[in-house]
């Protein structure tokens, strides 16, 4: 059994971080993540890290870009115009496969924004973000007891698929305290032999960890279905959702992160007025958990997104669905959030229009 | 005595041009990494610029950095295996315009790495533009009335901007140009290395070297340039030693 603890989003990611065996971070200043830095320049130096405050955000993911070579779990985290940053040594080290877990605790943008959350970088963190194709496994926890577990998994995925991880989180669950059950670390599964690190060539051929592949023609041609036919495994392996009440549902919301728990308690508020709703919930973000929404496409007769943002998410929910059935949204950028009301009011709305349709 | 080729260098042909210093330069790190018996605990970054197939020619772990990200990637590194040999191999473009930022805060903070900088007043892999080390006055495809004072700004003497730094162990301005030079320099490097094994903290070799093909000049007349025109600019000695 695991010891419960109240801790603010922040710290809480940062001490399962450690607990999964991250020793190294690199960070810089940004509002609303600082938590997540502070709280590792003494808890990394206790338990034998380093930690390093950074001077930008590019520098940050580089110093990671190092020390992953070397075979450490390595971490660093940031906020929207920071995460923005980081993209050239994303896109360096996803192209050099080294493992490492990013993390964005979303505000508002674009541009310098404000410190509200909000969902506003899902098309950065599906679709690349940086230069070249690429994907990262996106991880979006929408309660505290999932930024603690999920983080914990993130280590395992980046280590076992040799990718950056990149957990989606925002304003708010970086700065909301709820009780969680801290359970000791237990890895997903068996991390393969690092047979890449760089700690010198004793008793070994030099190694080479590079992203520029000049060969004549087929050089980079090659890493590039190398990478896409692993980015297919990763899509069969790893699809996370929360399905609620669907089974019956005629108006199916799809939201993730903070936004998918606003809207399981508008479903339970609807479900009380006799309206029959449900929720999806995506946990990976990338993958999409493209099946069960497909499935739940048979049987549900509206979709309805909810984000904070002016409508990103929506468009994955389309491709998921295939357009099968009509999809409503509820979102806007620059910091705002929904209520449960607000959602609700929006069900309605919805319900009314299908009956009337009849 | 007989002269050999070190073990730490590759035999393969480099595809440096005729006349160029990055060459001479490989070997001296090549020879003093072989003379510290370091080859099996060495590890280097390779930047963006003409050395950026730095691991085609080496015989130990290599990492190719993003341009300018260097000091930021061998701080990973050093970090995580303080006892291991980090060192960064840099060209102007690279250390002192898109890796400023990198390079002061990894000499500030006094990493304890090797910093290898060649500099050669021009960006060589792009065909001959303008570098943050062009002299005034300097003919590049970026500069084509010659560098301007007002304009572009004066060339950035990197050894004496560190020298301010109090985490910066060992600066020193050397030179490929003629046989003196690079006895100074190969001299110049061991140190450099030296002082890492003793955990003296951030030492910097800057060498000056010959771009016959972006000057368009003969490889001749191309050390004469560094020798009468560049050392002026950049005028070679210890800038720090502690």
């Amino acid at each position: 059994m695991g010891e419960k603890i109240l801790l603010k989003g922040n710290e809480l990611l940062a001490e399962a971080a450690v607990r999964a065996g991250c020793r190294f971070f690199a960070g810089y200043p940004i509002t609303p993540q600082n938590e997540i830095p502070e709280y590792m320049s003494w808890r990394l130096p206790q338990s034998g890290g380093v930690f390093i405050q950074a001077e930008s955000e590019l520098a940050a993911i580089n110093m990671l870009f190092g020390a992953s070579a070397t075979g450490t779990r390595c971490m660093t985290s940031s906020s929207s115009p920071g995460i923005s940053l980081k993209q050239e040594g994303i896109s360096y080290i996803t192209a050099a496969e080294l493992p490492c877990v990013i993390v964005n605790m979303q505000r508002g943008g674009p541009g310098l924004g404000n410190i509200r959350a909000s969902q506003a970088d899902y098309f950065q963190s599906v679709k690349g973000g940086g230069h070249g194709d690429y994907r990262l496994i996106v991880l979006a926890p929408g309660t505290l007891q999932e930024v603690y577990n999920l983080t914990m998994n993130a280590f395992d995925y980046a280590d076992f698929w040799r990718n950056p991880v990149l957990i989606l989180g925002d304003g708010i669950l970086a700065q909301m305290a709820e009780p969680v059950e801290m359970e000791p670390y237990q890895p997903l599964m068996q991390i393969p032999a690092r047979d890449y690190v760089l700690d010198g060539c004793r008793g070994r051929a030099p190694r080479v960890i590079k992203t520029l592949i000049l060969h004549p023609n087929i050089g980079l041609i090659v890493h590039n279905e190398h990478l896409q036919k692993k980015y297919r495994q990763i899509e069969q392996a790893i699809q996370l959702c929360e399905e609620y009440q669907t089974a019956d549902a005629e108006i199916v919301i799809a939201g993730y992160g903070i936004t998918g728990r606003i809207a399981k308690g508008a479903v339970k508020m609807a479900r009380k007025k006799g309206i029959k709703a449900g929720l999806l919930r995506p946990i990976s973000l990338w993958p999409f958990p493209k099946a069960v929404f497909l499935k739940t496409a048979e049987t549900a007769k509206q979709f309805l997104v909810v984000e904070m943002s002016e409508g990103q998410f929506v468009e994955d929910v389309k491709l998921a669905i295939e357009c099968r059935r009509p999809v409503g949204f509820l979102g806007k950028g620059g910091g705002w959030y929904p209520t449960q009301e607000s959602i609700l009011e929006k069900i309605e709305q919805m319900a009314a229009q299908v009956k009337g349709g009849k | 005595m007989e002269f050999l080729h070190p073990e730490s260098l590759c035999e393969s042909q480099s595809h440096y041009c005729p006349g160029c210093g990055h060459g001479i330069v490989h070997r001296l790190v090549a020879e003093v990494i072989d003379e510290l018996g370091i080859r099996e605990k060495t590890i280097a970054t390779a930047p963006v610029g003409c050395a950026v197939m730095f691991y085609d020619y080496m015989k130990f772990d290599i990492i190719e950095c993003a341009h300018g990200r260097s000091p930021a990637v061998a701080t990973g590194i050093k970090r995580m295996l303080p006892d291991r040999i980090v060192f960064t191999y840099q060209g102007d473009g690279d250390l002192a315009a898109i890796g400023t930022a990198e390079t002061i805060h990894a000499a500030n903070r006094g990493e304890n790495i090797t910093v290898i900088f060649v500099n050669n007043a021009i960006y060589g892999m792009t065909g001959g533009q303008m570098a943050p080390t062009t002299l005034l006055g300097q003919y590049t495809t970026t500069t084509p009335g010659g560098r301007g004072k007002h304009q572009e700004g004066g060339p950035i003497r990197v050894c004496e901007l560190l020298s301010n730094l109090d985490g910066v162990s060992y600066l020193e301005r050397t030179s490929v140009s003629s046989p003196k030079d690079v006895i100074v320099a190969k001299r110049a490097i061991k140190k450099a290395f030296e002082n890492q094994m003793d955990g003296k903290g951030y030492s910097l070799v800057e060498v000056l070297s010959m771009c016959p093909t972006d000057w368009k000049l003969a490889p001749q007349d191309a050390i004469k340039f560094v020798n009468d025109e560049m050392k002026k600019t950049f005028p070679l000695g210890v800038f720090k030693d502690r």
